[in-house]
């Protein structure tokens, strides 16, 4: 499954925010795309997921434009996990994942005992059977994002667009969350992820977009993310480090420098 | 003080968070909707036994079979009249109107995501409360009466879906839904009060005074044909659709990457619990809480999921409002406006549920 961007724009009724962005994502990459707040980052995703419309230009899947596919047709192919919220009903962890079974449900059904098991599925492949009969409103917000993603595996997607998905974890989380995600696009799911620490991208991506007042660009981490694009794009002074690791294999990081 | 807090000299200390782990919880959903099923049929049976012209559960069935079966009436002809027209009528009414609330109340609290969402959020029961007041000012008969309140309903709904949509287009659609049926509600309460107010004191009045409060007093079989039409209209697809409607409460764009057209299914289940509530009203008058406390009971016993939650608030609402007429008509030589008895016996109800689920729904 090949996602593509066709020089395409996006904005809301009257007003553009992105002007043509191309870009591909095929099945197994991680793309994450860096970029300052309200460059347009989550409406490039909201035009991926169907939310809105495109303004120009065109998406496609596979080569067919996504634009006039159904609901359930779309989350068949991309599933979403948004940034953790607390829903207004203590639904169990176990309902929750089960909705995303939703798009493959006819119209008047409700889960069956092979979805339940898909979902449990999920749960194992996260290690998060412990959860399932938690109510989703009292867990911590690590495990809840944990749960978005199984919700998101357990749809069957071919690829995965998550927004933010580190943000209120803690530290630990952060990495946890990044790895599972990581295991998930080698396994053949291509993830598309926006993050505001470079340190996610060296963690897992083997595509960066970044995107600021410059323009959109398209690379490696390598290419991408050094000390004058983060400049560029934060507007802070960064220092990128290469070490290695104990086994010698080389790994980078970004730090901020306090002048 | 208790030692195990004190951590100052770099004591590891596992006790700390301790307890911290939420519960897991399993629940028998299935088997409480059959409970709840149960519980219905009892206060069915027993509705016919309480009140004046009691007809005892031996007498009901032999009435019941005998008809059935065609064979010659045994019992007085009194008996049959108010049976047939009076009491039956009345029962089912009771229970259809509970149910219709409480179901459009469960159906909206999920589609607004906000469990203090009652029925009459967009404007169904102000409307038909003004239907009902211009049809007893030109002084109309029942049938008229309940015609118009329907109508008058569903005029108010569409009022508030039209100019929502021409106000919100595509943005935050929902919350100006929720505003404009505010705006609108208040512009039928408006108009119900200047009916009212040109309506003679000393015969007019009073019946609108007295309808707006609520009650089954009148009700005859007419009535009971004219709403189930609607109800049966508007609780099937309610109750089709009803797992879908989960995914709402996490919002619209999550509804959507579900794979759930929220467009589609927001506008049936608006027209549906519509048809529900003005339909109530339009027969029972003004009924509070129900649509707002029912739902919420429900999903304390059976939890925040739709395919068992709605059948559960069908269920209870029925079997709620079925007693609440039941006290209406037997505990006072005068029958309680149920209105009044809702709000009596909801009120406080109401506040024990938020007690008790402060921290959970168990």
């Amino acid at each position: 499954m090949i996602l593509e961007i066709k020089d395409a724009s996006f904005g809301y009724a009257k007003r553009t925010v992105l002007r043509n962005i191309s870009f591909k994502v095929a099945s197994g990459e991680f793309f994450c795309l860096l970029g300052p707040n309200g460059v347009g980052k989550t409406t490039l995703f909201k035009s991926i997921l169907g939310f809105i419309d495109v303004k120009g230009g065109e998406i496609t899947l596979d080569g067919e434009n996504i634009r006039k596919w159904s609901k359930p047709r779309l989350a068949k192919a991309i599933g979403y996990v948004p940034q953790a919220h607390t829903p207004p009903f203590p639904y169990t962890v176990l309902d929750v994942i089960l909705m995303g079974r939703m798009a493959h449900l006819g119209l008047f059904s409700s889960p069956s005992r092979d979805d339940i098991k898909i979902a449990e599925e999920s749960l194992e492949t996260l290690s998060i059977s412990f959860l399932k009969n938690m109510i989703y409103t009292e867990i911590s917000g690590g495990e809840r994002q944990m749960v978005l993603i199984a919700r998101a595996i357990t749809q069957k997607p071919q690829l995965l667009i998550l927004d933010e998905p580190t943000s209120n974890l803690d530290y630990g989380n952060q990495v946890r969350v990044l790895l599972e995600i990581k295991k998930l696009s080698d396994e053949g799911i291509g993830v598309v992820m926006t993050s505001h620490f470079p340190n996610h991208a060296f963690l897992c991506s083997s595509k960066v977009a970044l995107l600021n007042k410059n323009g959109f660009e398209v690379g490696t981490t390598d290419e991408l993310i050094t000390e004058a694009n983060m400049r560029d794009t934060y507007g802070i002074n960064v220092k990128i480090a290469k070490l290695a690791d104990d086994r010698g294999v080389n790994i980078r990081s970004c730090v901020p420098l306090a002048n | 003080m208790t030692p195990k807090a004190v951590n100052d000299k770099g004591i590891k200390n596992n006790d700390v968070a301790a307890d911290a782990r939420p519960k897991a919880r399993v629940r028998k959903s299935g088997l409480v909707l059959v409970i709840l099923f149960i519980v219905l049929i009892v206060v069915f049976l027993w509705s016919f036994t309480v009140g004046r012209f009691a007809v005892p559960l031996p007498e009901l069935m032999t009435v019941f079979f005998r008809k059935m079966l065609g064979l010659p009436a045994t019992w007085s002809d009194t008996t049959e009249t108010v049976l047939f027209n009076i009491r039956i009528p009345r029962i089912i009414v009771a229970l259809i109107i509970g149910a219709a609330l409480s179901a459009s109340g469960a159906a909206y609290q999920g589609l607004f995501r906000n469990p203090m969402v009652s029925p009459d959020i967009l404007g169904a029961s102000a409307g038909a409360g003004f239907g009902a007041a211009m049809a007893i000012l030109m002084s109309a008969g029942a049938i008229t009466i309940q015609l118009a309140a329907f109508a008058c309903g569903i005029i108010a709904v569409m009022l508030t879906y039209l100019v929502s949509r021409l106000i919100g287009k595509s943005n935050n659609s929902v919350l100006i839904l929720v505003l404009t049926g505010m705006v609108v509600s208040s512009l039928f309460s408006a108009f119900i009060s200047l009916a009212k107010y040109t309506a003679d004191p000393n015969n007019k009045l009073p019946e609108i005074a007295y309808w707006l409060m609520g009650g089954l007093t009148s009700i005859t079989a007419k009535n009971v044909m004219l709403m189930l039409v609607p109800f049966v209209i508007g609780i099937v697809p309610i109750l089709l659709l009803r797992y879908k409607l989960n995914a709402l409460a996490f919002g619209e764009e999550e509804a959507q990457a579900l794979g759930v057209d929220t467009k589609k299914i927001r506008f049936i289940y608006i027209i549906c619990a519509t048809l529900l509530t003005a339909s109530s009203v339009a027969a029972g008058g003004m009924i509070g809480w129900v649509g707002l406390v029912i739902p919420h009971l429900a999903r304390m016993l059976v939890g925040p999921n739709l395919k068992y939650m709605l059948p559960a608030s069908i269920l209870l609402g029925g079997a709620y409002l079925l007693l609440i007429d039941d006290i209406s008509r037997t505990f006072f030589t005068v029958e309680i406006p149920l209105s009044i008895l809702t709000a009596i016996v909801g009120a406080p109800f109401f506040i024990y549920l938020l007690v008790k689920g402060r921290n959970s729904w168990t």
